[in-house]
């Protein structure tokens, strides 16, 4: 038994034999050719072939992966016909007499090199698209044919990596799972596999394919991103279990649909969901979520071009509380900083951004923005139940001049003749050890606290999220941040006011329990786990010990 | 010959798709037209010496229409990357 980890890309396992992907290595050969016509006609015929094919797999695309991932191959067909490229490739032939299929080969390597050496990240990685086309022009030059392999009967496909059309062109019936030694979580391979609801293990490094050979048994886990090669008995025999208690559970989750989030002993809970855009309500309704517990607002930022119209951010705002009804929206306000930001807002680059001009101070430093968003947020406050939460606080005084500025906007709205909410709640993340140890102050102040236990970890453990070296010290479960949350609890109920979970620690089942003990009052966590969280509580007894 | 500056406002520059879409546009125009971005120049039809450009968001590029209809073609052009980029 051999195991291989990487990253799991979706959550689900899948049992069967291996596949190992190959590509038909063609060793291209210079050749000296003596008819420079002949050569390229030959060309001519190769290219119109390798565009017939990508325009079948852009069609093939559109079907599985949408239009959005599909579009790579009409570039493909483009790169294919651009000028500078195939004028390369003929100056090759006429000049040098020599054959189309190292002409092709050298100038891919040219223009891959080009793109190789930008600055950019995303232009970097088009050498690949490059080399793609080309690859494919030198098999229908040699008419080797694409390297569809026959998998009989459904297989674990692994390999190095896969370009976009070797993804596609997989006979996707058969494919149980992917593993690649390489790619990223938002690789071709890894969209794929998350709408066909398969496993896919990314990252797993090049030594896993000398290991292995097509028709090995393996298991591959995409919950702990593992490849397990020649399982023993034992292993086979939980995992077949394993998947079988998977399957039972999404049955049963679906059961749990209107049913109470309550526990055996009577305690009461709500389970809200964090969306980061209004396309994510459809989400929310399907798992039975009880409210929105954290819309980030800064998608309305980040994708647009200039700083958004408290017009355009009220129609948002509108449709996301009239879509809940009489449910619950708690929407934060704008949360970024340098390291995420939009170019329009010329941050200047900091050192330490974790640290930096972000969130609530970013919006203090400039009102305007900010005013234009609360604008919009109590214009909208009148179309459902709206909750104001504000990030990043670490201080009395902040929340002080942000209320401040609440009362003023409400102001402004009421001489216009403009209607808002008398009742629309106030709220701050607690995610800064400042806030939780200063929460009997800022309770007060507020309708209600969020704890968002992302930033809470990072900032009390000293411990970059970013940096995977430090994974063993950065430990969410640490007493000292079950204590501040604790803390916040405490300091929340003793004035009036509630107290949410809404970072990733919310949807952490092993901690439901203790969450209830303290009190929390919500738990706000990504829409598919509203229902595995309230199975959680569901089955939660406090007056046992 | 005509020539007007434009200010590219996409979040990514002129990425492949837009890129795409951009070389696509100059190739049915009548007239050659040529982007230049500081010391480098490229056809607008042209899909990789367009991307090998490395344009991005808030570069100013300088087009140049010559021969053909060009006070059509400076207009087709206004008009896609006003929409596009």
């Amino acid at each position: 038994m051999t195991e291989f980890t990487g990253k799991g890309v979706y959550g689900a396992a899948a049992i069967g034999r291996i596949s190992v992907f190959r590509r038909q290595d063609i060793a291209v050969k210079r050749v000296r050719i003596t008819d420079t016509e002949k050569e390229l006609a030959r060309l001519e015929a190769a290219k119109e072939k390798a565009v017939a094919q990508l325009g079948e797999i852009y069609e093939k695309a559109l079907k599985e992966v949408g239009e959005a991932n599909a579009q790579i191959f009409e570039i493909h067909m483009m790169m294919v016909e651009d000028e500078d490229y195939n004028d390369a490739i003929t100056e090759m032939i006429q000049g040098q007499n020599v054959n189309a299929e190292y002409a092709v080969a050298a100038t891919a390597d040219n223009f891959a090199e080009m793109f190789s050496s930008m600055d950019d990240s995303y232009m970097q990685a088009r050498a690949a698209d490059v080399k793609d086309i080309s690859n494919r022009i030198i098999a229908c030059l040699t008419d080797s044919g694409t390297a569809q392999q026959s998998t009989g009967g459904k297989v674990i496909i692994c390999a190095d990596d896969l370009a976009p059309s070797e993804t596609v062109s997989l006979d996707k019936e058969n494919v149980l799972a992917f593993v690649t030694a390489h790619g990223s979580s938002n690789s071709h391979t890894a969209i794929l596999a998350r709408n066909m609801n398969i496993p896919a293990i990314i990252g797993v490094g090049e030594a896993f394919l000398q290991q292995i050979s097509d028709g090995d048994t393996a298991i591959a886990d995409g919950f702990a991103g593992k490849l397990i090669v020649h399982p023993d008995a034992d292993t086979l025999a939980e995992y077949e279990q394993k998947m079988q208690q998977e399957a039972e559970k999404r049955r049963l989750l679906q059961s749990l649909r209107g049913k109470e989030n309550v526990t055996l002993d009577g305690t009461k809970i709500n389970i809200y969901a964090n969306i980061g855009s209004a396309d994510n309500i459809g989400e929310v309704l399907l798992n039975d979520a009880g409210g929105i517990g954290l819309f980030r607002s800064e998608f309305l930022y980040l994708e647009s071009t200039d700083y958004p119209t408290e017009d355009a951010q009220f129609q948002v705002y509108k449709r996301v509380l009239e879509s809940m009804g009489c449910k619950k929206v708690i929407i934060r306000t704008l949360d970024i900083g340098a390291d995420k930001q939009a170019d329009y807002f010329h941050l200047a680059k900091e050192e330490n951004p974790a640290l930096g001009l972000r969130a609530v101070r970013l919006c203090l430093t400039r009102q305007e923005v900010f005013r234009t968003q609360l604008r919009a947020l109590y214009r909208a406050s009148v179309y459902g139940r709206l909750g104001i939460m504000f990030p990043m606080i670490t201080s009395v005084w902040e929340l002080e001049e942000i209320l401040a500025l609440c009362n003023a906007v409400k102001a402004e709205l009421k001489a216009e003749g403009l209607e808002y909410a008398e009742d629309t709640e106030l709220g701050i993340m607690i995610e800064t050890p400042a806030a939780a140890v200063i929460s009997d102050l800022l309770a007060p102040m507020v309708d209600f606290f969020s704890v968002g236990t992302n930033d809470l970890t990072q900032y009390t453990l000293a411990c970059d999220r970013q940096n995977p070296h430090l994974e063993r010290f950065c430990d969410p479960h640490h007493e000292a941040i079950l204590r501040l949350i604790a803390m916040a609890a405490k300091n929340a109920h003793a004035n009036g006011a509630w107290i949410g979970i809404c970072g990733e620690l919310a949807a952490d089942t092993s901690l439901t329990e203790a969450f209830l003990r303290m009190g929390i009052d919500e738990l706000s966590v990504s829409p598919s786990f509203v229902l595995r969280v309230r199975d959680a509580v569901r089955k939660i007894d406090l007056n046992q010990q | 010959m005509r020539t007007f500056d434009y200010t590219i406002k996409d979040e990514l520059g002129i990425h492949a798709r837009p890129a795409g879409m951009l070389a696509k546009t100059a190739k049915a125009l009548d007239s050659t037209i040529t982007i230049q971005k500081g010391d480098k120049s490229a056809g607008a039809s042209k899909l990789m010496a367009l991307m090998g450009m490395g344009v991005k968001c808030g570069d100013t590029i300088t087009v140049t229409i010559e021969g053909g209809n060009e006070e059509a073609s400076e207009a087709a052009m206004k008009e896609f990357l006003s929409k596009n980029l």
